[in-house]
């Protein structure tokens, strides 16, 4: 197979001009759209050059994978099918990958977990697919609502995990996730991820890029594997599994194929530093009080700042936008000066205030709070309040029998 | 910028990954020399010494350019076989220029032939062998020749070399990128042109293996 020529510039059989990223990104006009986060999600894989989306489909907590389906009805999209269950679609997409494909898929709450033994199979099979995680409860009794305690078990799969605020930060980071997780030094999974309902269900104004033009297609044949071309003669060399065999070598081959899977997540960090400008946003992070947090817990730590500067409390605020690269030491440097440090999460255990613990010197100036989970929602207000209490001011009591 | 130092070994039961040590890989452009980024021109220098110094310098060409998958892999494979040729005829006696190809990503079990190829999941033993104590990787798809190179830097002294056509090897104690016909016959080059100037260390050397 000869190696193809750029095709910056030619057209897709949708007439779409395949576009540099950057220019695609940052120099073509936008057009404001008031859309849904599903409906963000669906016109961000339009321009994705997506070669393959699975679906089980899991409405009601997002319509995306229905919306993605009348895309391949448009024939924006190669092939387009519903699995049997959530662990055959990722197992599906690990065969979609493992051909060369471009993947797409989306998941949420117990759709995750039935499926995660795949994450760390596609992690180690370095398969650049990306998976949509729009949160939701986990546990029994049944939730179909926002609830982030499905990224806890992410964490540690091997795939690069991102967390979006907006559905505008979904639209861009959508695009911009294959082009980090397709770059042969990384070349791993990436789960993206958002507050579900709050940001697949809500419209919001999105910034589109123009609908006619897309991505480069993915080249499978930069992988850091073999690709499984059946007209070429890598596809021979397959990966054999070790476990068959008990021996040192064995072993010791097997704890460097996992040590390279978190290299290759090191390794991404160059490149989200540069598509993501930054591990993390912050502002006014001189302030000796600072809010730390991921997803739509930042707009309403943003909210929270401002009624705290209506009451002369000055607050700083780090948007944490990758779990995975976990951004160490821009955390630790936002943090340098701050006396407390407060984690409002939507979920139960706080794994973000985990996370910040272990990152931080002085990790007593951690408060893991305000927490809701199980689909409440999350007022400013209980922000404040915390953050109110801790400083010793005084602060109403949010809940109360009315009056 | 890390501390650490992509050194000849034996460094470790289970060395870590240089990237999770903090080294990062070279910009086009670039190279990097013991995890230090550097220029292309000194990585060609630093990379001809260290073939020329060695005792056994061996080129491990991967499926990648022993395949004619494609125009580019066979013109590389004749840059590589031109490399090699050059290699021979420049170092001196006593010293041994090598090329076992890695054919393919399987292990090999139950007992690789070390004499004529070499695996990544257990390179160590082609290189304690035949006592190759230089070696670079061409053609080598990027996970399997970083397994290898940090199995390598784990168990033996060898001096490893990835001549990479995608974003380099931190696991390699020196690593170009982008890898090209033009890059190898330059590496060939610089080769001819230290012929001589280069003191090989056969008194000295170790033979490869863990000590």
């Amino acid at each position: 197979m000869a190696t193809p020529p750029s095709v910056i510039g030619t057209q897709n059989k949708k007439g779409q001009t395949y576009t540099d990223p950057w220019k695609l990104l940052h120099e073509a006009p936008r057009t404001p759209s008031f859309f849904t986060g599903s409906e963000v999600i669906k016109e961000a894989v339009r321009r994705s050059s997506c070669d393959v989306m699975i679906a089980y489909p899991i409405t009601p907590q997002s319509e995306a994978a229905a919306l993605i389906g009348e895309l391949f009805a448009e024939g924006y999209i190669g092939d387009y099918f519903r699995g049997e269950s959530e662990f055959a679609v990722m197992s599906q997409c690990a065969g979609a990958a493992f051909g060369g494909a471009r993947v797409f898929t989306t998941t949420a709450g117990p759709g995750t977990m039935r499926a995660m033994e795949n994450f760390p199979m596609w992690a180690g099979a370095r398969l650049p697919i990306q998976m949509i995680v729009t949160c939701r409860g986990i546990n029994s009794p049944l939730s179909i609502q926002p609830d982030t305690l499905e990224i806890a078990y992410l964490l540690n799969t091997g795939m690069l995990v991102w967390h979006a605020e907006t559905a505008q930060d979904f639209f861009d980071w959508i695009l911009k996730g294959y082009l980090v997780s397709e770059e042969p030094d990384v070349h791993l999974p990436l789960a993206l991820c958002c507050d579900g309902f709050f940001v697949t269900h809500t419209k919001d104004v999105v910034n589109l890029t123009p609908a006619d033009m897309c991505l480069p297609p993915y080249d499978p044949y930069r992988s850091p594997v073999p690709c499984m071309d059946m007209e070429c003669p890598p596809v021979r060399m397959m990966r054999d599994p070790f476990v068959m065999k008990s021996n040192y070598i064995s072993y010791a081959t097997h704890a460097s194929w996992q040590q390279e899977i978190w290299a290759a997540i090191e390794r991404s960090r160059k490149h989200s530093i540069h598509w993501l400008n930054g591990l993390i946003d912050t502002e006014n992070v001189d302030a000796e009080t600072l809010i730390v947090a991921s997803g739509t817990a930042v707009s309403q730590g943003r909210e929270a700042i401002r009624l705290l500067e209506e009451e002369g409390v000055r607050c700083g605020l780090v948007k944490v936008k990758t779990l995975r690269p976990w951004p160490e030491d821009e955390i630790r440097e936002a943090t340098k000066n701050a006396k407390h440090i407060f984690v409002p999460e939507f979920n139960v255990t706080g794994w973000l205030a985990k996370e910040l613990r272990a990152t931080i010197p002085n990790p007593h100036r951690v408060h893991a709070g305000p927490h809701v989970c199980g689909g409440m929602t999350m007022p400013p207000e209980i922000i404040v309040s915390e953050i109110k209490t801790a400083l010793g001011m005084k602060s109403f009591s949010l809940a109360g029998r009315g009056s | 910028m890390s501390e650490y130092r992509v050194l000849p070994g034996p460094e470790h039961f289970l060395p870590p990954a240089a990237a999770s040590m903090g080294i990062q890989l070279p910009n086009p452009g670039e190279a990097h020399i013991n995890g230090v980024i550097a220029s292309e021109e000194k990585a060609y220098e630093e990379a001809a010494r260290q073939f020329l110094m060695a005792k056994v310098p061996t080129i491990f060409p991967g499926p990648l350019v022993l395949w004619a998958w494609n125009e580019k892999a066979a013109k590389k494979a004749t840059a590589i076989r031109h490399l090699y040729n050059t290699l021979k005829d420049c170092v001196q006696p006593g010293q041994k220029a090598m090329l076992i190809p890695m054919p393919d990503y399987r292990p090999k079990y139950p007992k690789i032939n070390p004499e004529v190829e070499i695996n990544p999941n257990h390179p160590n033993l082609t290189i304690w062998h035949n006592k190759i104590d230089c070696c670079m990787f061409v053609g080598v798809h990027c996970h399997q020749a970083n397994l290898s190179l940090k199995i390598i830097r784990g168990g033996t002294s060898c001096y490893t070399i990835a001549m990479c056509a995608q974003a380099g090897h931190e696991d390699a104690m020196l690593s170009f990128r982008d890898a090209s016909v033009e890059k190898i016959m330059r590496l060939a080059d610089t080769i001819k042109r230290l012929k001589g100037t280069v003191q090989p260390r056969l008194e000295t050397a170790k033979n490869g293996a863990s000590s």
